[in-house]
């Protein structure tokens, strides 16, 4: 489903490269932990993956169903299928959480070639996947994320995960600003669309994600490389000895 | 001794002085109305047109813009006043209203609701006829407004407009549409309004600036007046074709405990000037000022207020928002003033702008002159550009470009739309809106 060949990307304003070569093949179904240290370049790959343009791809490729995604617009990498959740969900006052979520929904399904949802049907979709999330219709009601603590941020983000059922789901740092309740309400969103044709990455700094988003495959990011991968307890390993280990033997 | 150095009198001047001498015997109005145009005259004899070292006219240099003056326009019959209208937009569709009409500066009382708008309590009459009897109370302003060139100019030239009269404790039913038409031809326009309402009156006027062409010079001046415990609607869009300069000047005069609301829109024409002199006369006033700008290729689109708070316990709220795309120039300039006396006055004014392109300007400057020691007075001005962080983050929910800008724009304006308050004007309003961003390229 996703293949990323011999990545090499810099930020486009200053020349500094963050990713040096990064080989990563994920398949259907399957779900993919990225950790690391700060600075391994975790949040960039997932920016590059949406289409960010801050950043500028030197060297090799990223292949989604077999076809290059370097040269989509981020909007035609939605319509295909990607899905970025934000590390940080952006605030748009002026925008309203539902006029948002009914654009985006039939933009997609526009360039898909797909009919625009009624705003009835639309409205019902809406409903109960917000009531599994615990998002209450006032939420829905204000403007996009504003006045939004930080994990109705984030289940606002699964909500929009759920309602635009993407293939591919690239979570960022999904847990960061949660608390216990919170990482449970949204792990059980994530788990509920895990499917044979979905595939995920999870990006994390921590283990404890990962005992609520149980991944096939681990992978250690360090200075832009992927320098370890392993099962699940590869995490666990992780969380008891720290990165230091794969940061030396990277350096 | 010194000598004030004086430009040469332009083309436009001297048109505009031969027009005085042609048309002042057939002006409307008493004896007296025609000493007010005589001053008027004397004083733009002085001064000439506003030009950019006229501070109040710094950023909009009428004298450059105006390289010549088109005839004033005479009336049209009833059969050409129609054809005009029927060539404009109908901005507020099948909206229940009472419809005036003025075309070119005359208003039209065959093309005019006026049988439903007497059923409904109050009162319109050609401003010409009520010049001829009620005389010069009829040009009385505020001081603030009287010095202005554009003002000066609406006094001599003015040859018609309307008088609409609200009587005290009457609230209309519906809104009244004043809408103020110009021809295909270009010719110069000085239309005048005066809308009076009574004490305790309730009113919500739409006044709609259309048509015009290349060469159209039209100087239209609002004179509202709100008495004790009034109450206030106008909302003033301007949409008049890409070639027109456009001077409108509202002037607010209001009365203690009276609350009046004035929305303008500034889309269209090609060199736009809009300027409101909001005066307090009586106690425990409120004045709500929103302004919306939206200008593109060349256009040239000025906001300029003076609010006077010249009495104590009044508030005055100003939020102005301007978008500017490639190529056109806007311009917010706000002057809060609070007289020594006028203690406990609450003003507040905020003026935002949006820049779409490189080529995109905007001048932008607030004001406070307060004299009085126990007020609260704020202003607030800020420019920039869409966050490319905020449509990153739309286009990665699969959003396109150009829709997502253009939910960025109304997300940008939403305040001040939200501000408006009638669900009539917000419609009629949003559509204008959208209608310019799916303009966009």
């Amino acid at each position: 489903m996703l293949e990323i060949k011999n990545l090499h990307a810099r930020i486009a304003d200053d020349g500094t490269e963050i990713l040096r070569g990064i080989d990563l093949v994920v398949k259907p179904g399957e779900v993919h932990a990225i950790m690391g240290p700060n600075g391994s370049g975790k949040s960039t790959l997932s920016y590059i993956l949406a289409g960010k343009t801050d950043y500028e791809v030197t060297e090799g490729d990223i292949l989604y169903n077999g076809e290059s995604l370097l040269e989509l617009s981020p909007d035609e990498r939605a319509a295909a299928g990607l899905f970025l959740a934000f590390q940080y969900p952006i605030e748009i006052p002026g925008v309203a959480t539902m006029t948002f979520l009914k654009t985006a929904l039939n933009a997609q399904r526009k360039a898909r070639g797909e009919g625009e949802l009624s705003t009835p049907d639309f409205m019902k979709r809406v409903k109960d996947k917000a009531a599994k999330l615990q998002i209450t219709m006032d939420m829905l009601k204000r403007p996009l994320n504003v006045g939004f603590s930080g994990g109705e941020k984030k289940r606002s983000e699964i909500l929009q995960m759920a309602l635009l059922e993407p293939s591919l789901c690239v979570l960022d740092e999904t847990d960061s600003g949660l608390d216990i309740d919170a990482l449970k309400v949204v792990s059980d969103g994530v788990n509920a669309l895990r499917s044979p044709e979905r595939a995920f990455v999870v990006i994390t700094h921590y283990q404890r994600l990962l005992d609520h988003i149980v991944p096939d495959v681990v992978h250690v990011l360090s200075k832009g490389r992927i320098v370890k991968t392993g099962d699940k307890d590869l995490a666990l390993e992780l969380e008891k000895n720290g990165y230091a280990d794969f940061v030396d033997a990277a350096a | 001794m010194t000598i004030e150095p004086r430009a040469l009198e332009t083309r436009a001047e001297t048109e505009l002085t031969e027009a005085w001498y042609k048309e002042r015997d057939a002006l409307p109005g008493n004896e007296a109305v025609a000493g007010r145009r005589k001053a008027a005259f004397d004083a733009f004899r002085q001064t000439g047109l506003p030009h950019r070292r006229v501070e109040e006219w710094k950023y909009s240099d009428l004298r450059n813009r105006l390289k010549s003056i088109a005839p004033f326009a005479a009336r049209r019959d009833e059969a050409g006043a129609k054809s005009v209208l029927a060539g404009l937009d109908n901005v507020y569709g099948d909206v229940d209203r009472h419809r005036l009409v003025i075309v070119d500066g005359h208003f039209h009382a065959g093309l005019s609701d006026m049988a439903a708008l007497a059923a409904d309590g109050a009162l319109a009459r050609p401003l010409a006829e009520a010049l001829a009897e009620a005389g010069e109370a009829l040009m009385d302003l505020p001081a603030i407004a009287t010095k202005d060139a554009a003002v000066g100019l609406n006094a001599i030239f003015c040859a018609d407009g309307l008088e609409l009269v609200v009587p005290a404790g009457v609230t209309l039913s519906k809104p009244v549409e004043i809408v103020h038409a110009l021809g295909q031809d270009a010719a110069s326009t000085a239309g005048r309004v005066v809308i009076r309402a009574g004490e305790g009156a309730e009113a919500i006027v739409l006044e709609t600036f259309l048509g015009g062409t290349e060469g159209t010079f039209s100087n239209t001046l609002t004179d509202i007046r709100a008495a004790d415990g009034a109450k206030l609607t106008v909302a003033r869009l301007q949409a008049e074709a890409a070639g027109t300069t456009h001077v409108g000047t509202a002037v607010v005069t209001l009365g203690a405990k009276t609350a009046v609301k004035v929305i303008g829109a500034g889309i269209g024409s090609g060199f736009a000037r809009h300027q409101a002199f909001v005066a307090f006369t009586g106690e425990h006033a409120r004045a709500d000022l929103l302004g919306i700008t939206m200008v593109r290729k060349g256009q040239h689109v000025d906001q300029t207020l003076v609010i006077d708070h010249a009495v104590p316990n009044c508030d005055s709220r100003e939020l102005f928002k301007t978008v500017v795309d490639d190529g056109a120039k806007g311009i917010f300039q706000g002057k809060i003033i609070v007289r020594p006396h006028a203690q406990k006055t609450d003003g507040q004014m905020m003026t935002q702008s949006l820049l779409l392109s490189e080529d995109a300007e905007m001048a932008l400057k607030p004001e406070l002159e307060i004299f009085a020691d126990d007020v609260q007075c704020a202003h607030g001005a800020t420019s920039g550009e869409i966050d490319e962080d905020l449509l990153f983050y739309l286009r990665a929910r699969g959003i396109p470009e150009k829709e997502a800008r253009t939910l960025l724009v109304l997300a940008f304006l939403a305040e001040a739309v939200e501000e408006i308050g009638e669900e009539v004007i917000v419609e009629a309003f949003e559509a204008r809106i959208r209608a310019w961003l799916d303009q966009a390229a």
